[in-house]
């Protein structure tokens, strides 16, 4: 029986110092309990090892609907990735016209129609809270789904595996090579397929600078020699990890590096969607053969090991739910191929819930997978993922591309002009969103009649009640302001106000303070 | 849970390495190689990185490393780089006539900022950080829209460059009031310092006060009280007053009167530095329109221009 307990059973197990044949010829003739592999008293205590060296997992090539639906997200995942920074999306003359770019440089982020400005980073924030409850929803609704389909590690893993395929042949001929003494055969293979691994890498490193300037004038620059250091090494960096954790450590990432296995490990319960054998139904685990001989004794578990056979992080899915399985489901692939070959029902292996598996192991008929949706802790996280989703699009709908900042000067906070009448300076921020220059009117409200406003660039000369300032595209435009007001008069709090001068007529107003001599 | 005889963890089908506290035992899950590779791999870098860097404290100083890197050597190089790129504006300033700065809005900018940066370290000791002067001092407040000397940028540069009553330079702006302690008496001194008041609309005036406005001091400051800025002398009739509103400092003013001194700039700084000085202080607001005439140019003006005209800096 498949417990709780063994939720959090640690990978190493399943390697160690013995392999897998010889761990499942033991479990032929033995209880499927785990501890009862080195129960006999005549098998003397392994010597303890410190180190183990990691055994690599020659995965053999199964298709079914898992693997295809693998395939498909596969294919997703690495199209928006790779085609993502050269789609294009018209903004006018003044904005860039990358559909997807986040520029460092001048602080903007640009998603199709919407363009975040630093000032606006909780839409960022938001969407990657989002992200992190969804990955909770997901792994409530779906177990770990993430770990299985979408995760780049997974993805990348993957594709490295078809190399290994195309490159070595299938499971046994890669197993047989990597025995294979070093010889000029073997150097040229691991050569050729290790350039490919290269290659695979550099791609991937080089597209990831691309959503960070403009695609088509990077890629360029960067074949030219004339990116930036940092251009190069970007893709230096993440050509070399994709290389390395790609190509060599893959289930390693999964096992000792990523923190989302064991984040994932302590969400699971047992309503949770996951991979499972039902050792209820299989056991006692036995030969074709054997079973025919001895049908009583033996469960519909033929021991053909393609379950183990298939895997990419090369679990026994039969020792139960552990903290090396992504639950890609290649495993149930490969077991259905073989329960329809031997004429017994599909599902021994399958996704399911601890819940489910024990009721059906007490007599209840199965239930199909996607019931375990429909539980609470479903619906509460969905309803707190789409509660903030709404909230920024809320957010976004309605907010407007003017704003004005007033910083009155405290140093002098006023100044007493020839004529007597009362100065005072303000640092006003403009800020245009749109991506094309708009003219904005300032006006006075609340100060005294005959109070006029200039700037540094409109002169006391033209001083009047409002002034029309033209902000350039997409910037922020700061801007000096003087406010008088005439002798004899005296003001206290006054607004500044803002409209655009166009068909949007967007408005914004700025309380702030007028000093006068004998406020200090 | 244990089998200890075979030293086996029945749960996970681990070995024990045989400690054990209070009941927990301690399972022998071994340690992927590559970890141990990666740790020899963090060793290594460590030696590198003690050839390479600074690393051993030792009495005075560190070790220094091979490549004898130093956060302050950074930093200066740094400085220099900045250097450059200034320099590059200070030419561009350099090359345009002081007055048609403001027409060119983006080397002004730089130059007041530029000016902004210099007030900061040469100017505020005396004019305050905002240039809005020290009245209790005598400080002229740089703000405002009243100019004894004359507030265009030429007369700035000028100021500038010579200061106000400064003996290092022979075209220094010079004006001195004489004292008229002893001259008047005091009732005659009220009298006078009454009428002053009254040219900016305070105060009652007299006619003893009016006729001796008129004697002694209209010569310079006008019968208007306007003031006149080829002689430094100060307008009278508007709200602002160098030392004081209030009639006792006007008296003082009168009997034993102070005479503020600006030092002249053009030895300790170079021209472009003075230039956008001038234009920080003209873009304070109160900065004037340049005349039709010329500021007057100093002869041996004209002959520093001449002589290190190119020399961006000093």
């Amino acid at each position: 029986m498949v417990s709780p307990e063994t939720l959090g059973k640690s990978p190493s197990d399943r390697s160690g110092d013995h392999d897998w044949e010889a761990a499942v010829s033991k479990s032929m003739t033995q209880s499927p309990n785990a501890a009862a592999r080195d129960m006999s008293p005549k098998s003397a205590p392994p010597p303890l090892k410190l180190y183990e060296a990691r055994k690599a997992v020659h995965n053999k090539r199964i298709d079914g609907p898992f693997r295809r639906f693998k395939w498909a997200v596969m294919a997703i995942t690495l199209l928006i990735y790779y085609v993502t920074p050269w789609l294009r999306w018209d903004r006018g003359p003044f904005a860039p016209d990358q559909a997807v770019l986040i520029d460092l440089a001048n602080r903007r982020f640009y998603m199709f129609s919407i363009e975040i400005w630093p000032h606006e980073f909780y839409f960022v924030a938001g969407m990657l809270i989002m992200a992190g409850i969804g990955l909770f929803l997901v792994t409530s609704a779906v177990g770990r789904a993430w770990c299985g389909y979408a995760c780049p590690q997974t993805v990348w893993t993957d594709l490295f595996q078809h190399v290994d395929r195309l490159f070595d042949g299938d499971r046994n001929a890669r197993m047989r090579l990597d025995k294979a003494p070093w010889g000029a055969a073997k150097i040229a293979r691991r050569t050729s397929k290790w350039t490919v691994y290269l290659l695979i890498a550099m791609v991937t490193g080089g597209a990831w600078i691309l959503y960070f300037a403009d695609a088509p004038t990077l890629f360029v620059d960067f074949f030219t020699g004339q990116a930036d250091f940092v251009a190069y090494a970007t893709v230096a960096i993440l050509t070399g990890t994709t290389f390395w954790l790609g190509g060599f450590m893959r289930e390693q990432v999964c096992f000792y590096m990523c923190p989302w296995p064991r984040i994932q490990g302590a969400m699971l319960d047992e309503n949770s969607l996951i991979v499972t054998y039902k050792d209820w139904r299989g056991e006692e685990r036995g030969s074709l053969k054997k079973a025919q001989k001895n049908p009583e004794k033996y469960g519909d578990c033929v021991d053909c090991n393609q379950c183990v056979a298939v895997c990419p992080t090369g679990i026994d899915i039969r020792e139960g739910q552990q903290i090396g399985c992504i639950t890609c489901g290649l495993c149930i692939d490969a077991c259905d191929k073989v329960m329809a070959d031997v004429g017994r029902p599909r599902g021994l292996i399958d996704y399911a819930t601890l819940n489910q598996c024990e009721a059906e192991s007490a007599g209840a008929p199965a239930e199909p997978a996607w019931k375990a949706l429909l539980r609470p802790r479903t619906f509460i996280y969905f309803g707190v993922w789409g509660a903030i989703g709404a909230a920024l699009l809320f957010a976004l709908g309605t907010r407007t591309h003017t704003d004005l900042t007033v910083s009155p000067d405290r140093n002098p906070p006023y100044m007493l002009m020839k004529d007597g009448s009362v100065r005072n300076a303000y640092t006003l921020r403009l800020r245009n969103m749109e991506a094309r220059p708009r003219d904005m009117e300032i006006a006075l409200a609340g100060l005294p009649a005959g109070a006029v406003l200039w700037t540094d660039a409109i002169g006391r000369g033209d001083a009047a009640e409002t002034q029309t300032i033209n902000v350039p595209a997409d910037e922020t435009k700061v801007v000096r302001a003087y406010v008088v007001i005439p002798e004899g008069e005296s003001a206290d709090d006054f607004t500044f106000e803002l409209t655009s001068l166009d068909e949007q007529r967007e408005f914004d107003a700025e309380e702030t303070t007028f000093s006068m001599p004998g406020d200090f | 849970m244990s089998d200890q005889r075979n030293n086996i963890d029945e749960a996970t089908g681990t070995e024990f390495v045989g400690h054990e506290w209070d009941g927990i035992e301690e399972l022998n899950t071994p340690l992927p190689r590559w970890w141990l590779w990666t740790f020899y791999a963090t060793i290594l870098w460590g030696i590198v990185y003690v050839v390479l860097y600074p690393a051993w404290p030792l009495v005075n100083s560190a070790t220094e490393g091979v490549l004898k890197w130093s956060s302050r050597g950074d930093l200066q190089t740094e400085l220099a780089k900045a250097d450059e790129v200034r320099q590059e504006v200070f030419q561009q300033i350099n090359a345009v006539e002081l007055t048609d700065l403001p027409n060119n809005p983006d080397l002004m900018r730089q130059a007041v900022a530029g000016g902004a940066a210099a007030f900061k370290v040469n100017c505020v000791q005396c004019h305050g950080a905002g240039a809005a002067g020290f009245e209790q001092y005598g400080y002229p407040n740089l703000n405002d829209d009243d100019w004894i000397w004359g507030g265009d940028l030429n007369e700035i540069e000028y100021t500038l460059n010579h200061g106000i009553r400064w003996d290092g330079s022979d075209a220094s702006r010079l004006s001195y009031m004489p004292a008229f302690a002893g001259i008047f008496d005091k009732t005659q001194v009220d009298a006078l310092a009454n009428h002053v008041l009254s040219l900016s609309g305070e105060g009652e005036s007299s006619p003893t006060g009016a006729q001796l406005y008129e004697e002694n001091c209209s010569v310079c400051h006008q019968s208007d009280g306007s003031g006149d800025r080829v002689q430094g002398a100060p307008a009278l009739n508007d709200a602002i007053w160098l030392y004081g509103k209030d009639i006792k400092g006007i008296r003082t003013q009168i009997e034993a009167p102070r005479h503020g001194v600006m030092p002249g700039w053009r030895d300790r700084l170079d021209p472009v530095t003075i230039k956008m000085l001038a234009a920080y202080v003209h873009s304070r607001g109160g900065g004037e329109e340049a005349d039709a005439q010329p500021a007057p140019v100093a002869p041996e003006e004209v002959a520093a221009v001449t002589e290190d005209g190119d020399d961006g800096q000093s």
